[in-house]
């Protein structure tokens, strides 16, 4: 599912609460049957979450951030998840690196292998994109079709239109913290949805 | 089972990232050793004094020691992206406040060792490890645990260098006293003392209980 909206609507702030970094004032949202506020442990479990921080730490090399969170994540085979997730996002000869010394678009792949980490049924990818070249979108990509096909299932922001039919099955756009569009992606035309996406970001 | 590895695996990475940034180890053990100096020179140390005067300084280079270090596990977490790196996680944030405690323990732990002998050779006073260790360690323990939670809380300020002093020291005076009272009483014994010991491990279990309970709450958004 592909969420836009304009810029301060509420998207990061949605996809941090389903994350269990933020608490909702109202309402209540539940992830795999577990309430989001009662159960958090839980849903954290389920959760991988790529957001605009990169959520690593920069004094530590690629591999060690990731052993690190399979520990906090609990994951079995740790070190095997680790060279397989950084062989998957191309970092593999980045592995005794510092996070520090990485590029942009290296730290992006970094995070969303660290989101990868604990296989959650639920992946929340804030702007993926962002700071990847080409090569990267593509991993993007076939990241996301590898988590449907595997039956999990991905929420992401982004402000390309073309981006958000091209990837998702559903449509959401935000106005004001509300949800104005909501569609299915297949059989709809990109000009139709790019007027109506003028008229959210009014 | 598992919550230990999350607290061994936190101090393990926090130990680690202190060791290769080297910012705070520097930073309190010169303090320490500068507090201990300027007091040396600023008091008239006749034998008669010398009781009275060497554990204040002692414990007032710790404290301040403390101060510098304290902040540093947590703002370190919160450097690029907040403390959301481990909130994100389904850790047990008691985990979390344990590891940081531990952390901070040793850090201030390891500038005390260096400024030990180095107090004992300028207030020229015979140094019983033995005994002191005890009151060494539980002091550092009472400081520490109060100064986890508060500097979790002040982190997310902007003005947390200022703060945190403020929030810290009145609620680690009992501490303070107790500790200097106690190692004053192994310089000179004094007859009917109090069991300053004794208090200083019952103000470790309320603060140390009372910061376990309430960390969660601090931490969280």
């Amino acid at each position: 599912m592909a969420l836009m909206g304009a810029n301060g609507v509420g998207k990061t702030t949605l996809l941090r609460i389903l994350a269990c970094l933020t608490s909702p004032s109202s309402g209540s949202a539940r992830i795999g049957g577990w309430d989001i506020e009662r159960d958090a442990q839980r849903v954290r479990r389920l959760v991988g979450f790529v957001a605009h921080q990169p959520y690593l730490y920069d004094e530590l090399t690629a591999e060690e951030n990731l052993l690190f969170f399979g520990k906090m994540y609990a994951v079995k085979d740790a070190r095997e998840r680790t060279g397989q997730l950084l062989l998957r996002v191309g970092l593999e000869k980045r592995a005794g690196e510092r996070v520090s010394v990485l590029s942009r678009g290296q730290v992006q792949r970094l995070s969303l292998a660290r989101a990868l980490l604990h296989a959650p049924r639920l992946l929340l990818l804030d702007e993926p994109d962002t700071g990847l070249d080409e090569e990267g979108h593509e991993l993007v990509e076939q990241v996301l079709a590898e988590h449907s096909v595997g039956g999990g299932a991905v929420l992401f922001t982004t402000h390309q239109l073309e981006r958000a039919l091209q990837l998702a099955d559903h449509l959401v756009m935000l106005s004001k913290g509300r949800i104005v569009v909501q569609e299915k992606t297949a059989g709809l035309e990109l000009e139709r949805m790019r007027q109506e996406y003028q008229e959210v970001l009014r | 089972m598992m919550f230990l590895e999350q607290v061994i695996a936190i101090l393990w990475k926090d130990i680690r990232y202190e060791l290769r940034s080297k910012q705070m180890w520097m930073g309190m053990g010169l303090f320490a050793l500068l507090v201990l100096v300027v007091f040396n020179f600023a008091f008239d140390l006749r034998v008669d004094n010398k009781a009275a005067v060497a554990p204040g300084a002692l414990w007032v280079a710790f404290v301040f020691a403390s101060m510098l270090g304290l902040g540093r596990t947590i703002a370190a977490e919160r450097e690029k992206g907040s403390m959301d790196r481990l909130l994100l996680c389904p850790v047990d944030r008691k985990a979390i406040y344990l590891a940081k405690l531990l952390g901070n323990m040793l850090f201030i732990g390891v500038v005390e060792i260096v400024a030990l002998p180095i107090f004992a050779v300028l207030f020229n006073v015979p140094l019983f490890f033995g005994t002191l260790l005890p009151i060494v360690l539980l002091g550092t323990l009472g400081i520490a645990a109060v100064g986890t939670l508060f500097s979790a809380m002040a982190a997310a300020t902007r003005a947390r260098e200022l703060l945190l002093p403020i929030l810290v020291f009145p609620l680690i005076v009992p501490v303070v006293i107790a500790a200097v009272r106690a190692t004053g009483t192994l310089l000179v014994p004094v007859a009917n003392e109090p069991p300053w010991l004794g208090l200083i491990v019952a103000f470790d279990v309320i603060f140390l209980s009372a910061s376990m309970l309430t960390f969660e709450y601090v931490v969280e958004e």
